[in-house]
């Protein structure tokens, strides 16, 4: 195995701890990465933009810093930062051709943060247009694939951070959550997708989908980079007048080896034998391991649960019409010329928007239009009190909830060409994102789809009460130890076959 | 339609899509049209099963986590240079943004 590969193949944890004591630098791991990057990432496709050049002088300062005696919890650690978050002087586009040519002048918070605590950004990852899919299929500017197999998808709408993680094109990524789109990319990636509760990390800089659901997180091979990453990013910013204003618990030094004293909920109306023997065989096998780890399982039930996606159709399009409604022509992005400047928002939004966007900016119109307001967003509001209070009664019995993270492994393009069957991957991840609360996807077996070839992994979700991150990565942490699922196959990548140590 | 009880309008003639798109500032194609009508008509389908919960006596939510007006004091802080902003303007004109005409002449 040549140095090279054995630096892109190293957690975000290894790396930092090699720069900090001068076993590796950042120049070098950097250097490596895009290689890698340069070598795979036609395939794979996870990268709208690689910053060769920024990152080599992120890197540099990176390695001036620690040479200067500073400790930097996540040095030389290669990112993949989602296209929907700002980083000054980078192209930020959303995936969308309204802003093809966006060029950020600030850097947003989170990934703000993570270039403090060390890490380098290496590119901006491809996405469903402004985190609208579940695929990426979504993107107006490029196809990214599953580096599992490349005729499937990498799940979305963080997919490409996802595929970049699972690829060895980064040791992290930043992803967003808004309905389940870093947790199912996770999951159909074999990696660690981790959604914190909301307003936990700071979106100022995240360009805007649905704001009160919308949510930053990281994408990781392990538990532990993960909890690295949001320690680094998390915390109140006067800048996004909705993070919330609390201290936050370090989570990476609350990893645990069992799950011993913990009461674990399984949502039995989450019936898995429903998606068929495989699937359910792999759920009933990840259930047994949290009890083989010391957890008692209980029954819980979410009665309003399966009404959580009829809820987030209406209350998601409610807010990305009024947040997209920015995208004008006026200021930046894209311009179509029309007579008058009602032609001119028309015919711009008309060209610069996908499909998918359009469908949605149209519903959540309607849904907010004179007469339809009280019956459909504010009915959805109250369904959405409804779903939370299922979780405070669930949580009242237990500490954490399982179940899985979607309801498939990674299906192939153009599988779901119905709209609403691609809304119902997100079947498992939108009450939790309804409720605010912060949840994962953490790899928990392999199947083989139905016409396919290659087994596909499949991921289990695991959810706390608000704020109790430290306590579901902990967790998570010692499932993942124990079963090591992620390990069992490698991606496929022709050009640089890669082999788990 | 008035907020009394909770009743939906028929949902294939009432959803009308050049309406809501010309509220939305989106140009449609009659392809479109056809196409995102019967979508749309097909999501609200499935909306519409939220009319089996009764929400009578439940508050809307506001936000899920605990939150609180947020104020500060009104001053000047630091801020994006107006020439950074207008660089990426797609049409400008000295130190503004330029647009099509906004109010017919005459």
């Amino acid at each position: 195995m040549s140095v090279a590969r054995e630096t892109i193949e190293l957690s975000a944890s290894a790396i930092a701890g090699a720069v900090t004591t001068g076993e590796l630098s950042a120049a070098e791991v950097i250097e490596a990465s895009l290689a890698h990057v340069d070598a795979v990432d036609s395939e794979v496709g996870a990268y709208l933009t690689v910053l060769h050049e920024s990152a080599r002088k992120h890197a540099a300062r990176v390695d001036q810093r620690v040479r200067g005696g500073e400790f930097l919890p996540l040095a030389g650690v290669p990112l993949a930062v989602k296209d929907n978050m700002c980083l000054t002087g980078t192209r930020t586009t959303c995936g969308s051709k309204i802003l093809n040519n966006w060029v950020a002048p600030y850097t947003a918070t989170a990934v703000a943060r993570l270039i403090e605590a060390g890490c380098v950004p290496i590119g901006k990852a491809n996405m469903d247009e402004f985190a609208m899919g579940s695929s990426c299929e979504n993107s107006a500017l490029g196809v990214t694939r599953n580096p599992y197999d490349l005729s499937r998808v990498p799940g979305g709408s963080s997919g490409g951070s996802a595929a970049a993680v699972a690829a060895y094109e980064a040791a992290a990524g930043l992803g967003s959550d808004t309905g389940g789109s870093i947790r199912e990319p996770g999951a159909f990636c074999n990696v660690i997708g981790f959604k914190p509760t909301y307003g936990r990390v700071s979106r100022y800089g995240l360009i805007a989908f649905a704001s009160s659901l919308d949510q930053i997180g990281p994408l990781t091979r392990t538990v532990e980079d993960a909890a690295r990453i949001y320690d680094a990013m998390a915390g109140h910013d006067p800048m996004d007048a909705t993070s919330i204003d609390r201290p936050v618990e370090p989570t990476v030094s609350g990893m645990r080896a069992d799950l011993d004293g913990l009461k674990i909920g399984i949502v039995r109306q989450f019936d898995t034998r429903e998606l068929g023997d495989d699937i359910d065989e792999v759920y009933d096998r990840a259930y047994h391991d949290l009890e083989a780890l010391g957890a008692e399982l209980y029954d819980v039930t979410l009665p309003t649960a399966d009404y959580g996606l009829a809820t987030y159709y209406l209350i998601a399009p409610a807010e990305c019409s009024s947040n997209l409604a920015r995208f004008d022509g006026v200021r930046y992005g894209l311009r179509v010329d029309g007579d008058d400047v009602q032609a001119m928002y028309e015919k711009t939004r008309a060209a610069g928007f996908g499909p998918e966007v359009k469908r949605r900016i149209l519903i959540g119109t309607y849904a907010l239009s004179s007469g339809y307001y009280d019956a459909y967003y504010v009915r959805a509001q109250k369904a959405r009190t409804l779903i939370a209070r299922d979780f405070d009664k669930a949580f009242a019995e237990v500490d954490l909830i399982a179940c899985p993270a979607a309801s498939s492994p990674a299906f192939q393009f153009n599988a779901k060409s119905d709209p609403y069957s691609m809304y119902l991957m997100d079947y498992y991840t939108i009450p939790m994102s309804l409720a605010g609360l912060p949840a994962l996807s953490v790899p928990c077996g392999w199947v083989t789809p139905a016409g396919g070839s290659v087994p596909m992994p499949m991921g289990l979700q695991l959810c706390a009460p608000l704020f109790s991150e430290r306590l579901l990565l902990g967790a998570a942490h010692a499932y993942e130890r124990s079963t090591n699922h992620a390990s069992k196959y490698s991606p496929k990548l022709d050009e640089v076959p890669i082999n788990h140590g | 339609m008035p907020a009394i009880g909770w009743s939906i309008p028929t949902l294939s003639d009432t959803i009308n899509v050049r309406y809501v798109a010309k509220l939305a500032r989106i140009a449609l194609t009659d392809e479109e049209v056809d196409k995102f009508g019967a979508q749309l008509s097909d999501l609200l389908g499935h909306v519409n099963a939220l009319a089996e919960l009764d929400t009578n006596s439940v508050a809307a939510t506001a936000q899920v986590v605990e939150s609180r007006n947020v104020e500060r004091a009104d001053t000047v802080g630091p801020c994006l240079e107006r020439e950074v902003v207008l660089e990426q303007a797609p049409q400008r004109q000295g130190t503004f943004f330029r647009v099509p005409r906004i109010i017919a002449e005459e």
